[in-house]
């Protein structure tokens, strides 16, 4: 059981709620994740730890409401219990000194993105942050990046906020205005780290990439998560989530995510005539 | 004349459910024996005086003791016999390959039929669990020392409830958010009902042992940690690990599921009844199963209940190679799996859109014995076939989590990864922690699991009372 200690509405569809695990809080390093559950009939779903408070013992994490399971995450309210929390899970990222690093956030992959660039801010990097969105509404840590960041980007695909463009575009416009990039890490939709990747690998620059493939149980028992990384199979939950993005086959990954479109729809209709 | 003459010749045949009803239900498959089935039954035992059968258990339970007491009638005296080495009869009852361990060192068994002894272990087990009146084992008095039991599957439970009995506190940690490991995840409610499963952890769990689940050791604790935080001993249980696969093309297309995750989602999530419970399953019309031991029948006769027509089980070697038990083979083939030995697949090929079409199999031949034993399947050229399927489950074993290996100092690994412990004590290279089940042997059974936690929690007490001699 984790108990919500705070819930804020970041969008209306993106949820952020702070989780008393005081176990998890402790050990949870940048780009490990969570597995919750909610309800005896609830899903495993895996999420990104966004931040953590050792003292007071509790997490955060941020969602997106897009199908049954995390509509029903996000309808909790501050005091209620999270049936279960597993974690913290995957490896964490590597943080050091690289030089002058470009940490992208795409839609909700800002929440995986925002912790990792604090830690690689921390770690004496010059930081370069992007973060885009579709539209203004669904923009979220902003302030946050900005605030770590000694420099940010933001863009939108409506141009509602930011550059109108993709995070993409000022990728390339880093790259045309000579900046001298060491290490780009990308977290987003898969078509964006896809993109990213494209970019990156042209002008030889390390990009690494946190996948979000479909998971059960998180600790490398099933394999459902497994993904092809320089032609191999691999693990997400054990082996990742971060990969080289220039050897990930992002087409795989994408297909392998959409495997129960179906089956959302079903639970999705549902849980509406509820 | 004979010990033997006068006793039937055969074991008193337990019902099933109707074999068109139960392909589509998850009910249990064997509906047991009825108290007259059992006395019955019972009266074959020989009553040996020097019972062979009890040195096939990996626990010891005392065989003839507990069928005597069934001819007798009192059957919660029976349950009782079981229960002093056993506290999981009614799982073991149904799952333990009974005949390759008691049943086939069973005195009559030379002759005639051997005494149906998991029919009627199972019956005494069910009797008691019905009435729900499981008494609480004796527990001796607090030593005060403190017991982690990492993962609480067979092996787990069984060093636990030992351990309790003796006097320890025992934590289990859990890394999935239910106990039981395999029994709950892997084993299908058709062969063993979760209701059961949960029974017999509750009777356990009594003895004061603290289950917390969602507790991924390796990552949330270490076990260095858990011996630096207050665990006089740490006993490894966590199981089977990663599953394996056959890195041919095509395998990660959409419709491929380890059996792993085919049976987790299934049984443990609850797949099958979506979209009451949330998680999905993905099972189409037509099914291949790969592989040859029980997960693969586990998986194939699932695969039947989740609504498929036509479900194949293609195996490498053939039917007289097959790990999976006998009872288990029938029963997939009563249901109408079709068996396609001596073939192996080479690649899956899929639609347009990435989702499994046909898989490609090559047809093999039986060469020299290898050094399981069993003769080595090799191809045989251009014998290439397809085979037009929706979805593959592929069940060949598995390899080494490495979670906790590689997470706890000083655990020494063999080649394959697994921990290497001693076959008689469990113990590891690491003082104070010991490991026992599949994390030592690889895949294996629940009884042999159960042994294993046995002798572990033996050589536990042993190493802690020597312990608390030297503190003194």
């Amino acid at each position: 059981m984790a108990y919500i200690s705070e819930k804020r509405e970041l969008t209306p569809e993106i949820k952020q709620l702070v989780l008393s695990a005081p176990e998890i809080a402790q050990k949870v390093k940048p780009g490990q994740f969570v597995i919750v559950r909610c309800g005896e009939k609830g899903e495993r779903i895996p999420l990104t730890v966004v931040e953590q408070d050792e003292e007071k013992g509790t997490l955060s994490i941020i969602l997106q409401e897009v199908g049954n399971s995390t509509k029903k995450l996000g309808s909790l309210e501050k005091g209620e219990e999270i049936t279960d929390i597993a974690g913290p899970l995957g490896n964490p990222s590597e943080v050091r000194n690289f030089g002058t690093v470009v940490c992208i956030g795409g839609g909700v992959g800002t929440a995986m993105v925002y912790p990792v660039a604090k830690a690689l801010k921390g770690a004496g990097n010059r930081l370069v942050s992007i973060v885009g969105a579709k539209n203004r509404q669904l923009l979220i840590l902003e302030e946050q990046m900005r605030k770590i960041s000694d420099r940010l980007l933001v863009t939108t695909d409506d141009g509602s906020c930011g550059t109108h463009g993709f995070v993409t575009d000022a990728l390339e416009k880093l790259i045309a205005d000579g900046l001298n990039i060491d290490r780009v890490v990308a977290v987003g939709p898969v078509a964006m780290m896809s993109a990213v990747c494209r970019i990156t690998e042209k002008q030889d620059i390390q990009t690494i990439v946190s996948l979000n493939p479909i998971m059960v149980d998180g600790t490398g028992m099933c394999g459902a998560c497994r993904v092809t990384v320089a032609g191999e199979t691999k693990f997400a939950c054990i082996d990742g989530p971060e990969f080289d993005g220039h050897q990930v086959d992002f087409e795989e990954l994408l297909r392998r995510q959409r495997m129960y479109l179906e089956e959302e729809k079903i639970a999705l209709e549902k849980q509406n005539s509820e | 004349m004979t010990k033997d003459s006068g006793i039937p010749a055969a074991r008193e045949p337990m019902s099933k459910q109707d074999t068109k009803l139960r392909v589509k239900n998850f009910d249990e498959v064997a509906l047991g024996y009825s108290a007259h089935q059992a006395i019955k039954e019972a009266s074959r035992c020989l009553q040996c005086e020097e019972p062979f059968c009890i040195s096939g258990c990996p626990v010891n339970v005392d065989i003839p003791g507990f069928i005597e007491l069934i001819t007798e009638g009192d059957f919660e005296k029976a349950f009782y016999k079981i229960r002093e080495t056993n506290g999981l009869p009614a799982i073991c009852g149904r799952v333990c390959p009974q005949e390759s361990q008691c049943e086939k060192l069973c005195v009559l068994g030379k002759r005639k039929e051997p005494v149906a002894i998991g029919r009627l272990e199972r019956f005494v087990a069910d009797y008691v669990l019905k009435k729900g009146t499981i008494k609480a084992d004796d527990v001796a008095e607090s030593n005060g020392q403190k017991v982690a039991i990492v993962g609480s599957g067979p092996a787990g439970l069984t060093t636990a409830w030992d351990l309790a009995k003796m006097g320890y506190k025992v934590t289990i940690f859990e890394g999935f958010h239910k106990p039981g490991g395999v029994l709950v995840y892997g084993i299908p409610e058709f062969r063993l009902p979760k209701a059961i499963v949960q029974q017999e952890i509750d009777s356990i769990s009594r003895l004061g042992i603290q289950m917390k689940t969602n507790m991924v050791i390796g990552k949330v604790n270490t076990v260095d940690e858990l011996l630096q935080n207050g665990f006089n001993a740490v006993f490894i249980g966590s199981g089977a690990g990663l599953p394996r696969f056959m890195h041919i093309p095509g395998e990660n297309l959409n419709g491929v599921y380890s059996a792993n995750e085919y049976l987790t989602r299934t049984n443990l999530m609850k797949a099958y009844l979506f979209p009451e419970y949330d998680t999905p399953i993905k099972s189409g019309p037509r099914v291949a199963v790969i592989g040859g031991g029980n997960v693969a029948m586990d998986s194939a006769r699932t695969a039947l209940r989740l609504g498929a027509e036509k479900v194949f089980n293609i195996y490498r070697r053939s039917r007289t190679e097959m790990p999976a038990r006998v009872e288990e083979i029938e029963n997939a083939q009563e249901e109408g799996i079709e068996f396609i030995f001596l073939s192996t697949p080479v690649r899956i090929i899929g639609d347009e859109e990435g989702w499994v079409k046909t898989i490609e199999c090559v047809q093999m031949e039986l060469g020299k014995p290898d050094r399981s034993g069993r003769r080595r399947p090799l191809p045989l050229l251009r014998s290439e076939y397809t085979i037009e399927v929706d979805t593959v489950i592929v069940a060949i074993g598995t390899d080494v989590n490495p979670i906790i290996p590689s997470t706890t100092t000083g655990l020494n690994r063999n080649q394959r990864g697994y921990i290497i412990a001693s076959e008689a004590t469990g113990q590891t290279s690491k003082q104070g922690v010991f490991a026992g089940g599949d994390i030592v042997t690889g895949s294996a059974t629940v009884i042999s699991a159960m042994g294993a936690g046995r002798k572990a929690a033996l050589a536990i007490h042993k190493y802690l009372s020597d312990q608390r001699r030297k503190g003194r």
